[in-house]
């Protein structure tokens, strides 16, 4: 079935269409398990697009997305199960506490021994002195590492972010980066959008642009020379519209 | 699709023949009330009018149906011409209800079920049209659309379930008797011609105004698409 | 790996879905007890208007008591139902549960409960605050029943529409133009039936709208469960 086995993430054709104006204009994309790749792009090119139709919230128009071997829309369910999505909005309850907030999400998502794994979490993202205190107290910063917590536990085998430096202040950002490597470690298959080039050089093994509605240029992290993704990244976007 | 079809123009004159005909009917050829005399002759618009509002009612709800099935956005448009002759032809029924009760009872509105729930019927389409303008994003705004006839056709029918029984239960103080019963009065053979005539010839009006109006709908999404085009 | 869940362990999953998104808003509206407090302080203040626009003697005051006390529910419900989906979508919350793996309509139903909890509260305080104010008892089996259906079935039309609304533009006075047309068979069934209890009337004579209020019930949950992907999905 699968040519490529052991893709991850398989994009085919993807069109999406709002009313009369298509942002992807079908997109090929293919992930293989373990990769982290950065996705690059100049501003209104549709990567929130991409991802909310990778993370199942939106539809596709048009092509195949299939993720873990499961095709969507028609298998959300599964897909879901196997995702774990950090967007910039922290999609957390603020009148619960961050313990609460975990075991809501930990009953949603199934997950076994739900008490020592909040535990876990709680230890890995650093809060687990505040995890009796309300989220609506807590900063930005502490907000996104907490939704960062939330992705991680059911232990998706697939993470999708979506600009998460974005807001945040440095120790914030370390501890970001802390999970990043983490998750990369243990061999899980991350797609990070980011405007943050510095940060996404250490963690990613692969660079793709995503620009005028398809990728227009991928490469490997050992295909670019250190500290030339800047100008890997503006070659592609000219090479498009020359 | 830019030229009128041939058969769009015939329903158009035919249409318009057709009206004149039970226009000549209702008002010159079927015989005059004895009770309440030639303001009962509304009588033959009155139902006819309300007759296509439920045309365009039932239209509506099946298009709302199909489009949910099948996503295809000709059904929205569809829906929303359908929904656009309801209101203006219950609108019409319902005026000139009022212009029959006023000099024959003595009352320009009376509570009864049928006429009760065309208002509230009017009230959904209001409410259909605001809801559709607050959304921006199309597929968004045809989804909903759809949903909320759905709910609309399934609730208006109890609804005058409801209101029966409720009137059943209080019979109305003011009005006559007659108010309440179907015209109150018998038809002769001349006044069910002009009747069913008028039925007849308002179905085929429908019919051309709804084909007018989804062509209307068809022509505007294209400019639309066109406009995208031209700005990209 | 694949994963199939047997049909057993799905539908447990749905209902554990179900019940931790009513737990979920029942917590956090006891720690904030915003939507409550709010729904009742404007309940009581629609009683008190009705109060001075309705000058009502001993006699009248019977017969108006059906019709004053749904007006205020279904006005005081709005708010509730407002405020409840509000807070999905201010914190980009209703992407959290979207991106669940639960079938949507567990949100649905989660929801649909939490808001009927939210009701049934209000409608706890009011009824015996409103017996006390105009010495009418209203600890009658018969009403209680009738405000059980009618609220259901306000609140699985409403849940719906709630959801429909909060994402246009006019979010606030969207719901209560797209709710209160549909909802007219649950107000007239319910004042007719709340009415007839408090006459003194018996089950017999009130069925039709017992029965009407039932049908009602059945027939939206049936609709808002198969028509809630449409709604929330994008």
């Amino acid at each position: 079935m699968n040519e490529e086995s052991g893709s991850m993430i398989e994009v085919r054709k993807l069109v999406k269409r709002f009313g009369m104006k298509t942002i992807l204009r079908g997109l090929d994309f293919r992930v293989g398990q373990g990769e982290f790749v950065a996705l690059l792009g100049p501003n209104g090119a549709g990567k929130t697009t991409f991802l909310r139709i990778l993370s199942s919230l939106s539809r596709p128009s048009l092509g195949e997305v299939r993720i873990a071997g499961y095709t969507l829309p028609y298998q959300d369910v599964q897909v879901r199960q196997k995702l774990g999505v950090v967007s910039h909005m922290p999609l957390l309850y603020g009148d619960l506490t961050a313990e609460e907030n975990l075991r809501f999400f930990g009953q949603m998502y199934n997950v076994n021994n739900i008490n020592p794994r909040i535990g876990e979490v709680l230890d890995l993202i650093g809060l687990t002195h505040r995890r009796r205190d309300l989220v609506r107290t807590f900063s930005r910063g502490m907000q996104q590492r907490l939704a960062i917590g939330r992705a991680v536990l059911h232990d998706p085998e697939v993470m999708l972010f979506d600009e998460p430096h974005t807001g945040l202040d440095q120790d914030a950002c370390d501890m970001l980066d802390k999970v990043l490597r983490d998750v990369a470690a243990r061999g899980r298959t991350v797609v990070m959008t980011s405007h943050d080039l510095g940060r996404v050089e250490e963690l990613a093994t692969r660079f793709d642009v995503l620009s005028k509605g398809v990728i227009s240029a991928t490469s490997r992290k050992s295909e670019i020379k250190s500290g030339n993704i800047l100008t890997f990244y503006k070659n592609s976007l000219a090479a498009q519209n020359g | 699709m830019n030229k009128k079809p041939v058969a769009l123009l015939v329903l158009d004159i035919l249409s318009l023949v057709f009206l004149v005909v039970a226009t000549y009917l209702a008002l010159f050829f079927a015989p005059m009330e004895a009770n309440m005399g030639n303001v009962q002759k509304v009588f033959y618009f009155h139902v006819a009018n309300a007759w296509v509002g439920m045309l365009g009612f039932i239209a509506a709800g099946v298009a709302g149906i199909v489009y949910l099935r099948s996503q295809d956005p000709k059904w929205d448009i569809v829906e929303v011409a359908a929904v656009e002759i309801s209101l203006v032809f219950f609108l019409i029924a319902i005026v000139l209800g009022s212009i029959w009760a006023k000099p024959a009872w003595n009352t320009w509105w009376t509570w009864e079920p049928r006429l009760t729930t065309a208002a509230i019927t009017e009230m959904i389409y209001l409410a259909y049209f605001m809801l559709r303008n607050g959304i921006e994003d199309p597929n968004r705004r045809a989804r909903f659309s759809a949903v909320y006839t759905l709910v609309g056709s399934v609730s208006v029918p109890i609804t005058f379930m409801a209101i029966r029984l409720f009137r059943t239960i209080h019979p109305v103080v003011i009005g006559t008797q007659s108010a309440q019963t179907q015209g109150g009065f018998n038809m002769t053979p001349d006044m069910k011609l002009a009747f069913f005539f008028s039925l007849f010839a308002f179905t085929v009006i429908f019919i051309d105004l709804f084909w007018h109006r989804i062509r209307l709908g068809i022509l505007a999404n294209k400019v639309e698409e066109l406009k995208l085009k031209v700005m990209e | 790996m694949v994963e199939k869940k047997s049909p057993a362990v799905k539908s447990g999953n749905f209902i554990k879905a179900v019940l931790a998104i009513t737990w979920k808003d029942l917590a956090a509206e006891l720690r904030s007890r915003e939507l409550i407090s709010a729904m009742l302080v404007f309940a009581m203040l629609v009683i008190l208007i009705f109060n001075f626009a309705l000058k009502l003697d001993a006699k009248t005051r019977l017969t108006a008591t059906s019709g004053i006390l749904w007006v205020t529910f279904t006005f005081a419900g709005t708010l509730g139902l407002n405020r409840s989906m509000a807070v999905e979508k201010d914190r980009g919350c209703l992407d959290g549960l979207l991106l669940a793996p639960v079938d949507r309509s567990s949100i649905y139903f989660g929801k649909l409960l939490s808001n009927l909890a939210f009701m049934f509260i209000v409608e706890a305080i009011v009824l015996p605050l409103y017996s006390l104010l105009y010495n009418i008892n209203l600890f009658n089996p018969g009403l209680l029943l009738v405000i059980l259906l009618g609220s259901i079935g306000y609140i699985a039309i409403g849940t719906m529409l709630a959801a429909m609304a909060v994402q246009t533009r006019t979010r606030d006075v969207m719901l209560p133009i797209l709710l209160f047309p549909v909802v007219i068979p649950v107000i007239v069934a319910a004042v007719e039936a709340s009415g007839g209890f408090l006459q003194g009337l018996n089950i017999a004579e009130v069925r039709y709208w017992i029965n009407l209020l039932l049908v009602y019930d059945i027939i939206f949950i049936a609709i808002a469960f198969m028509v809630f992907d449409y709604v929330v999905e994008e």
